[in-house]
């Protein structure tokens, strides 16, 4: 069966590197399914949950914003943060997660207010994917 | 003839000066470490946005974006992204030497760094605007160069806007590069593999048309301002870790010059304190034959 080569890098690392058999991304338009053949599709994701499938298993990370080129047998995700579910540090995200809230209370000018709502969203996300995945 | 003491006063004196090289290489060379490795990480990011832009950029159809925008080009901007201090070998004079050719009317230079500043306003050019950045240098420090850059660009106050930077290849290897910026023609590589090669080349272009979503004016348009953000970032990284590289190895060679005249001077002196051995005992000997 074909596979589809999923990459996911960073500014600062290559966080993942893997043929799966299915991607599931969080989208700006929805969350999608991709499978091997897709048609070439650009789009942006939004900060959410990735799933990779691979021989029965799921694998899960949490990504930021960014964008993901798609073609029939590569699905290549840029984004700005991703984190294995194994390696969240709950307590570190539900600390950041505070900590973002209060400083969104502020008054703060729009840079700042985007960049304070970028760690919300991801800190989000990451405790999104490591309290689903224990269950 | 200098007396043994001079010798011994200038042996202190250059011992005093390879023991501030000799620290100041360690600072450098555990900075170089640091900035090597953000440097190497940034780059697989970097590669794949090359490429995903370079599948993408030909395949739009029609649609064009405002910073893809091709027009005759009667002003340029020229980011030069100098360091802040010295002693760091032939770097910056490398660099200030391909900003000097850019034609001195039609062109204001954006600095980053203090040595390209300095060289701006020494030889009486257009300084546009002149930015900071730290040792690691920040994403935000490197998205203020490039706001300041697009914005030039599209308010048509320049038509093209080129980057000079050093691109790190090896401790021992950093390039002086031209890069052009802005229109986003021909997406270039951002870095150079190991061996020099990659830098500059365009990279391929597929045939494969992409479906957008939601639409290709949105999706680029948030990508491209992003891809020169990153690109800028990369240029910082890329030109840290040059500079503390050059830092290393120019401190180095002090050092091991210093060692060298060390070596050399103490010779010379061990050589004249003989002669004196020599010269009072050949005295005694001879008032001795003298009076027996």
């Amino acid at each position: 069966m074909a596979t589809l080569k999923l990459e996911i890098v960073t500014p600062e690392a290559k966080i993942y590197s893997e043929d799966v058999d299915m991607v599931t991304l969080p989208c700006v338009e929805g969350e999608m399914g991709v499978y091997p053949m897709h048609v070439p599709l650009m789009t942006q994701v939004s900060s959410g949950e990735v799933t990779a499938r691979k021989g029965g298993t799921d694998y899960h990370l949490a990504v930021g914003e960014g964008f993901v080129e798609i073609t029939a047998d590569r699905v290549a995700i840029m984004t700005d943060m991703a984190i294995k579910s194994d390696d969240i540090d709950e307590a570190k995200a539900e600390e950041a997660r505070k900590r973002a809230e209060v400083r969104l209370q502020e008054k703060l000018s729009d840079e700042e207010a985007a960049s304070v709502t970028a760690a919300l969203a991801h800190s989000l996300a990451q405790l999104h994917v490591k309290r689903r995945n224990r269950r | 003839m200098p007396s043994t003491r001079d010798i011994r006063r200038r042996i202190k004196s250059i011992k005093n000066t390879a023991q501030i090289t000799k620290a100041m290489q360690m600072v450098a060379s555990s900075k170089m470490r640091k900035a090597q490795i953000a440097a190497l990480a940034g780059r697989p990011y970097a590669t794949l946005m090359n490429d995903v832009l370079a599948a993408v950029a030909g395949n739009v159809g029609d649609f064009s974006h405002p910073l893809m925008e091709l027009r005759p080009v009667k002003k340029t901007a020229v980011v030069l992204i100098t360091t802040d201090k010295g002693l760091c070998g032939a770097l910056n004079s490398n660099l200030l030497r391909e900003a000097g050719k850019f034609d001195k009317d039609t062109t204001v230079y954006v600095c980053a760094g203090r040595k390209g500043a300095q060289f701006v306003s020494r030889v009486k050019r257009n300084l546009g605007a002149e930015f900071t950045y730290k040792d690691s240098p920040l994403f935000a420090e490197a998205r203020a160069i490039s706001r300041f850059v697009q914005k030039l660009f599209l308010d048509g106050e320049v038509d093209s806007v080129e980057v000079i930077y050093t691109n790190f290849i090896n401790t021992l290897v950093q390039k002086p590069e031209v890069r052009r910026l802005l229109p986003i023609r021909e997406i270039e590589g951002v870095e150079a593999g190991v061996s020099g090669e990659g830098g500059g080349k365009v990279l391929k272009r597929t045939d494969v048309e992409y479906l957008f979503e939601p639409d290709a004016g949105a999706v680029l348009g948030n990508m491209l301002p992003h891809y020169l953000n990153f690109l800028v970032y990369q240029f910082l990284l890329e030109a840290k870790a040059s500079e503390h590289s050059a830092r290393m190895v120019a401190m180095k060679n002090a050092t091991d010059n210093a060692k060298q005249i060390i070596k050399d001077l103490t010779l010379e002196y061990n050589k004249l304190r003989q002669a004196n051995i020599t010269k009072e005992l050949l005295e005694i000997t001879t008032a001795q034959m003298a009076m027996g």
